[in-house]
């Protein structure tokens, strides 16, 4: 008898434990949140997106850093998307399985885990000194694009692998070349998990700023970008140079900032739920 | 289920590239961002780059943002890459004019008359590093040159307040100041303790002033230092304290009395820029008349009239 009472006890004390570490997450979030909600929000208005910034709080807005985070995200997602998919393709379709491609993969996973300042150094000495981009969207975009490069490959794989055997092996029995079986069936199976791995990622490129500073972002730019080769400066590093300053309304202004930023990023990944419920669907249907 | 077929999936293509093009175009509005009473002037156009110091930052900030609101066809930036980064710039030919909350180093110099880059160093305000400690501290309200040497020199053997003076309490002092990066850091070593950069190293150490202004705000057995403008915005959290019974207010720091923890604070002009971008030399004239109007809402302590005037005589003498 008293062994059940233990047994149940255990159970008991297990759910509480997970429970606790949702909770705890939960919670330092919403702290978090709601700090930064109560801070900012007063200073949200049509102005705030309207104004560059400014020395007098009331007159400072996001709009430099608004557009350069989006002419980046812009140049960030074209390059990276088609090249990421591009790679894992090959090494799931085409390559094959030896020892130089495991070097290969085994290289990319690392890659997904080194520092962001490391990206931007390769940045700094490729595209702004060698190839002589300067200090430009252009660089900073490719720049983000490679730091991002890894985790859309590696979740693409993951995505492709789990396309079935017995789907693929059909289309072949039926006469398909691989190229209709990657566009007719391999990637519209996938396309939702595809996309899912690139919106994170890019979502990650969106809040970066080490990597930035180093291609030379600015820090204060009272005009919009226009062409990809301008200098610019994105919504982080405003955020950055505002929390730094002595007056606490700059310090609320960056709240304000930060909801922006945030209101950006759910909005993303909104666009990824979306998508992939509708790609997935159409599999269903 | 082709993927490539199916019209809805050029339609979300097509919506997605007509954003672009929307982004791309109102990216391209120009900025008729008109002060009131600001008449703007056609005509100066051009790039101005600035890079450097982020204590110099807030001024020059505030003099591009009324430089571009009278010359909306400029496109000035300004980054804070710190005053060693912003001279690494500045000394290849990168940028026009670079911050610097200290004097160029020797080594600096050297690396510009190598790629044949000539300057006029302008100082533009007054910064005064200010000694804080928290309000609750009751006793300490004066202290000599000698004890914040003694306090802050490496190897220091001061461990508690008492080792300051026999008076004080027998509590362990905390520390806070900022890091080796800063120039605020390199000033202070230089005046306290006689050597640019050697300092005790047991200390909260950081690079943004707010961290250490909320450190000495919950701490009360702290002393720190940092720039002017920190404390006066946090005046209701921190007590200044005097220095050889000099207190820092505006106008100590901006007579020279209170001595030695004012300081001037620069912007560096490159003569080329200056002599072949007619934008960069109307920034600097800008910048040098309404220096005094402008930096006292940064937090720092403008220079008189005609030392600007003087300053930019020189200028314009250097580069004839």
């Amino acid at each position: 008898m008293s062994n059940l009472k233990l047994r149940k006890l255990k159970n008991k004390i297990f759910h509480g434990l997970v429970l606790s570490s949702t909770l705890f997450a939960l919670i330092v979030l919403i702290v978090l949140l709601s700090d930064i909600v109560m801070d900012g929000y007063k200073w949200l208005s049509i102005d705030f997106f309207k104004n560059f910034t400014s020395r007098f709080p009331e007159r400072a807005g996001i709009k430099a850093g608004l557009f350069g985070s989006l002419w980046i995200i812009v140049i960030t997602a074209s390059v990276s998307f088609p090249v990421g998919v591009g790679a894992a393709l090959y090494l799931e379709e085409y390559a094959p399985k030896n020892w130089f491609t495991n070097i290969i993969q085994i290289n990319i996973s690392n890659l997904a885990g080194v520092p962001s300042i490391v990206f931007g150094i390769l940045g700094l000495g490729v595209f702004v000194n060698t190839f002589g981009f300067g200090r430009s969207i252009l660089s900073g975009g490719l720049t983000l694009a490679l730091l991002i490069l890894p985790i859309i490959i590696v979740s693409a794989q993951e995505a492709l692998r789990s396309v079935p055997k017995d789907l693929k092996h059909g289309a072949y029995a039926l006469g398909c070349t691989k190229w209709q079986v990657i566009t007719g069936v391999v990637l519209p199976y996938a396309i939702p998990g595809i996309l899912t791995g690139t919106i994170i990622s890019i979502a990650r490129a969106l809040g970066e700023t080490a990597p930035l500073i180093m291609v030379g972002a600015v820090t204060f730019a009272a005009f919009t970008p226009e062409s990809i080769f301008d200098s610019f400066t994105t919504l982080p590093m405003q955020i950055y140079s505002w929390t730094s300053r002595p007056q606490a309304d700059f310090h609320n202004l960056a709240a304000a900032a930060i909801i922006v930023l945030l209101a950006v990023l759910l909005t993303a990944n909104a666009l990824a739920v979306l998508l992939r419920d509708k790609y997935q669907d159409r599999i269903k249907g | 289920m082709k993927l490539f077929k199916g019209s809805k999936f050029i339609a979300l293509a097509l919506i997605l590239v007509m954003s672009l093009t929307v982004l791309a175009a109102c990216g391209q509005n120009k900025q008729p961002q008109g002060q009131e009473g600001n008449q703007q002037e056609k005509g100066l156009s051009g790039k101005i780059e600035i890079d450097g110091s982020s204590t110099v930052y807030p001024i020059t900030e505030a003099i591009a943002e009324e430089f571009q609101l009278q010359y909306p066809d400029t496109r000035v930036t300004v980054g804070v890459s710190g005053t060693g980064g912003g001279f690494k710039r500045f000394t290849v030919g990168e940028t026009d004019i670079s911050n610097a909350s200290r004097l160029i180093k020797d080594k600096e110099a050297a690396k510009a008359e190598e790629n044949g880059i000539e300057y006029t160093q302008v100082s533009v305000a007054y910064d005064g590093i200010t000694v804080v400690v928290n309000p609750q501290n009751d006793w300490a309200t004066d202290i000599t040159v000698e004890e914040l040497k003694k306090i802050w020199e490496p190897n220091s053997k001061v461990k508690t307040w008492k080792d300051i003076r026999p008076e004080w309490p027998d509590k362990e002092i905390h520390l806070y100041g900022p890091g080796t990066d800063s120039g605020t850091f390199d000033y202070f070593t230089e005046a306290i303790v006689g050597e640019g950069g050697a300092s005790r190293t047991d200390y909260t150490a950081s690079e943004d002033d707010n961290v250490l202004v909320q450190g000495i705000t919950g701490d009360k057995y702290a002393l720190g230092y940092f720039g002017y403008a920190y404390y006066e915005e946090n005046q209701d959290k921190l007590k200044a304290v005097t220095i050889n019974g000099v207190e820092p207010t505006t106008e100590t720091i901006g007579n020279g009395e209170y001595t030695p923890l004012a300081r001037p604070i620069f912007i560096y002009v490159s003569h080329n820029s200056f002599k072949d971008k007619p934008q960069v030399a109307e920034f600097v004239k800008f910048y040098l008349k309404n220096a005094r109007n402008v930096v006292p809402s940064t937090g720092y302590v403008p220079l008189p009239q005609d030392k600007y005037d003087e300053q930019l005589e020189k200028i314009i003498n250097a580069v004839k």
